[in-house]
C-alpha cells in the first residue's frame, strides 16, 4: 500500500495545494485583517500617540495647518527626550533588563539540570514528568504567585521560616538581595523568585524538546574514544542542546522585561519594572505620550532577543 | 548510556527539589484554604469557613461569571482564528506577506501583556472618540484575549497540522473531494484533539489574565483575577486560598479525566494499528 502511494506521489509533478481561489484567500484573509487591525495598527497608534504633546486633555494634531495656511507635521520628541533625562527611565530600563538576565541565568541553572535528568530518566517515566512539568500552566499563574506571598513570610510561611533558620537570609542580605535580614519580601530576591518560579517551565520545556531528541549514540561514541562523562556533556551535549538553550533562555526573558504582576505582587518599592513604570504613567498620572514613548523603547529593547527567539524556533523548523 | 549510582540520585534529587519548587505553591494555597484562623498563612485548626466565605462573596462570583463569559468566548474564537492561521501557516508554503503573517502570528506570544494592553486600549479610545463605540467593558476584553488566545492556539493546532500525515489529504482529493470538503471531511476530525486542546489552553489563558483585562475593562466588567490582583495587592486573603482550592480541584479533576480518555484513545489507536499491520 504504502509503496503504491509513495511511487504514485513521485510520479506526479507537483503536490496539488489544497484549497484554491476564494477558500485560499479567505484562511489567510481573516487571520491577516484580524491581526492588521489589532495588533499592527494599535501598535501605529502608540507611535503616533508617542510624539504628540499633551495640550490640556486634548493631543495636539500630528499634521496641522500653520497660520500661513501651510501643511505641516508635528512630532514632538519630547517624551523620548523625557525618558533620556529623567534618570528614573534609564535606571528602570536598567534593572529591568538586569532582573530579566538574571532571571534567565537561575532558570538556565535550575533548568537545564532538570531537563537533562528528565530526558535521560526511564522512558515510561517521561510522559508523567512532562505533564507534571506542564500541570501548573493549568492554574492560576496569578494564584501561584499570590500563593509566594505567604510562603515567603518570616515569621510563619513555610519557606521563609526555613532560610531565616538555615541563616540563608544573613547571606542574602550580604549580597545585597534584601533589604534586611528577616525580610525576604518585597526584594530584589523575592521578585527574581517569583520570575524564576512563574517562568520556569519555559525553560526546562525546549530544552527537554532538544535533549530527548539527542541522538546517545553520539555520546557512547565520545566515550569509546576516550572521552569522560563530563567532556562528553560539555563538549557534545551542550553544543547540541544550543537552540533549545537559546529558545528558553528567550523565552524566559523576553516576558520578564515587560513583567507587571510579579513585580506589583512580590516585588519592593526599590525594585524598578519597566512595566510598572509604563502602568504607573498612564493610570496613575495619565500621560499617555510618555507611557507610549515607554512602550516604544520597550518594544525596540526585546526586538533583538525577539529576532534571535525566531532564528532559533524557525531553525527547529528547518530541521524537523 | 550507563550512569553511575552517584549520577542517578542527582538526577533523581534534582527532579524532586523541581518539582517540590513547582508544586509548593499550590500545595499551600490548598493546606491554608482549610485553615480556622483568619490569616491565611497559620494552620489553627480545620475549618471550612472560607469556603462559607467564598459562596457569600458577591464580588467574586460576579467576577467569576464575567471571566467565564470571556473565556469561552475567546476559546472559541481562538480556535477558529488559530486553524485559520495555522492552516494558511502549514499547508500554504508561499503567499504574499507570508514573512510578516507569520511574525504577527506569533509576536503576542512574547509582547508583553502591558504593551497589548496599552496599545489596544489607545486605538479603543480613538475609535470611540471617532464612532462613539464601543465602551470599554467584556466586549473590548474579549478582543484582547483572542488577540493573544489566536497566538497560543496557532502553535497548538500548526504542530498537529505539521504532524499529519499528508497522503490523508491526499487520498481524499484523489478520491474527488473538494478542498473545502477535503477540509472539513478528514482534515478538522483528525486534529480533533489539539482543538481541544488550544480551546482549553486559551479558556485557562483568558481566565488567568489580569493586565489586559485592567486596561480593557469599564466599570461593569471586573473579571475575576481583577478582583483577585485588588485582594492580593492588599494582602493576604483566605478566602481567595479557599477560591484557589476550588479551582485546583477543577483543573486536577479535569486533567485526570482527559488524561485517560487520551491514554484510552491511544492504546485503540495502537491495537487498530497492529491489527491493521498484522491483516495487510
Amino acid at each position: 500500500m504504502a509503496d503504491i502511494a509513495d511511487s504514485e506521489r513521485a510520479a506526479r509533478p507537483a503536490p496539488r495545494r489544497l484549497g484554491g481561489g476564494w477558500g485560499r484567500r479567505l484562511v489567510v484573509g481573516v487571520p491577516t485583517l484580524w491581526l492588521a487591525l489589532f495588533f499592527l495598527l494599535p501598535f501605529f497608534i502608540v507611535l503616533r500617540i508617542s510624539v504628540l504633546e499633551m495640550d490640556g486633555a486634548q493631543f495636539t494634531a500630528l499634521f496641522g495647518r500653520d497660520a500661513d495656511g501651510q501643511w505641516q507635521f508635528n512630532a514632538h520628541l519630547q517624551s523620548y527626550a523625557l525618558l533620556l533625562q529623567d534618570s528614573l527611565y534609564l535606571s528602570t530600563y536598567g534593572s529591568s533588563l538586569l532582573y530579566a538576565a538574571v532571571t534567565t541565568l537561575v532558570c538556565l541553572l535550575i533548568g537545564y539540570p532538570f531537563a537533562y535528568f528528565m530526558a535521560r530518566a526511564a522512558a515510561s517515566l517521561q510522559p508523567l514528568l512532562l505533564m507534571g512539568v506542564m500541570l501548573p500552566f493549568w492554574t492560576s499563574f496569578l494564584l501561584r504567585v499570590y500563593a509566594w506571598k505567604g510562603l515567603l513570610d518570616t515569621q510563619t510561611g513555610w519557606v521563609g521560616t526555613v532560610l531565616v533558620d538555615l541563616g540563608v537570609d544573613r547571606v542574602l542580605y550580604a549580597l545585597g538581595f534584601i533589604p534586611a535580614p528577616g525580610q525576604l519580601m518585597y526584594s530584589p530576591f523575592s521578585l527574581v523568585l517569583g520570575m524564576v518560579y512563574t517562568y520556569l517551565p519555559f525553560m526546562v520545556l525546549p530544552l527537554y524538546g532538544t535533549l530527548s531528541k539527542m541522538d546517545l549514540r553520539l555520546l557512547e561514541a565520545a566515550q569509546d574514544l576516550g572521552a569522560t562523562a563530563w567532556q562528553a556533556f560539555w563538549r557534545i551535549t551542550v553544543p547540541l542542546s544550543r537552540s533549545g538553550i537559546v529558545a528558553g533562555a528567550m523565552l524566559v526573558f523576553i516576558p520578564c522585561v515587560g513583567e507587571y504582576v510579579i513585580p506589583e505582587l512580590l516585588g519592593g518599592p526599590e525594585t524598578l519594572m519597566i512595566g510598572r513604570v509604563l502602568w504607573d504613567e498612564f493610570f496613575a498620572n495619565n500621560d499617555w505620550p510618555v507611557a507610549s514613548a515607554v512602550a516604544v523603547v520597550m518594544v525596540l529593547l526585546i526586538l533583538v532577543p525577539l529576532v534571535l527567539l525566531n532564528k532559533s524556533q524557525s531553525g527547529e523548523g528547518a530541521r524537523a | 548510556m550507563m550512569a553511575s549510582p552517584a549520577a542517578r540520585w542527582t538526577g533523581r534529587l534534582w527532579l524532586a527539589l523541581g518539582f517540590l519548587f513547582l508544586y509548593l505553591p499550590i500545595v499551600a494555597l490548598v493546606v491554608f484554604s482549610f485553615t480556622d484562623s483568619p490569616v491565611p498563612n497559620v494552620w489553627s485548626g480545620f475549618s471550612l469557613r472560607w469556603y462559607h466565605a467564598l459562596a457569600a462573596d458577591l464580588d467574586i462570583r460576579q467576577g467569576l461569571y464575567y471571566s467565564l463569559q470571556i473565556a469561552a468566548a475567546t476559546a472559541t474564537g481562538a480556535v477558529v482564528m488559530g486553524t485559520l492561521a495555522a492552516y494558511a501557516l502549514e499547508r500554504f508554503p508561499v503567499f504574499r506577506g507570508r514573512m510578516l503573517f507569520a511574525g504577527m502570528v506569533r509576536a503576542p506570544l512574547v509582547m508583553p501583556e502591558v504593551i497589548v494592553g496599552l496599545s489596544l486600549l489607545l486605538m479603543l479610545v480613538s475609535v470611540q472618540r471617532q464612532f462613539g463605540v464601543p465602551e470599554r467593558g467584556l466586549l473590548t476584553i474579549w478582543i484582547g484575549h483572542l488577540l493573544v488566545g489566536m497566538a497560543y492556539a496557532t502553535v497548538v493546532i500548526g504542530a498537529r497540522l505539521r504532524d499529519l500525515n499528508p497522503q490523508l489529504e491526499e487520498a481524499a482529493q484523489d478520491l474527488g473531494a473538494r478542498p473545502a470538503q477535503v477540509f472539513f471531511l478528514v482534515t478538522l476530525p483528525t486534529i480533533s484533539q489539539s482543538l481541544l486542546a488550544a480551546w482549553l489552553l486559551t479558556f485557562t489563558i483568558s481566565l488567568d489574565d489580569v493586565v489586559i483585562a485592567a486596561f480593557l475593562s469599564g466599570p461593569g466588567s471586573t473579571t475575576l483575577p481583577l478582583v483577585i490582583f485588588s485582594r492580593a495587592r492588599l494582602g493576604l486573603d483566605p478566602t481567595v486560598n479557599a477560591l484557589a482550592a476550588v479551582l485546583i480541584a477543577i483543573v486536577a479533576v479535569f486533567v485526570l479525566v482527559s488524561s485517560y480518555l487520551i491514554a484510552v484513545r491511544e492504546r485503540r489507536v495502537y491495537r487498530e494499528q497492529r491489527a491493521a499491520r498484522q491483516g495487510g
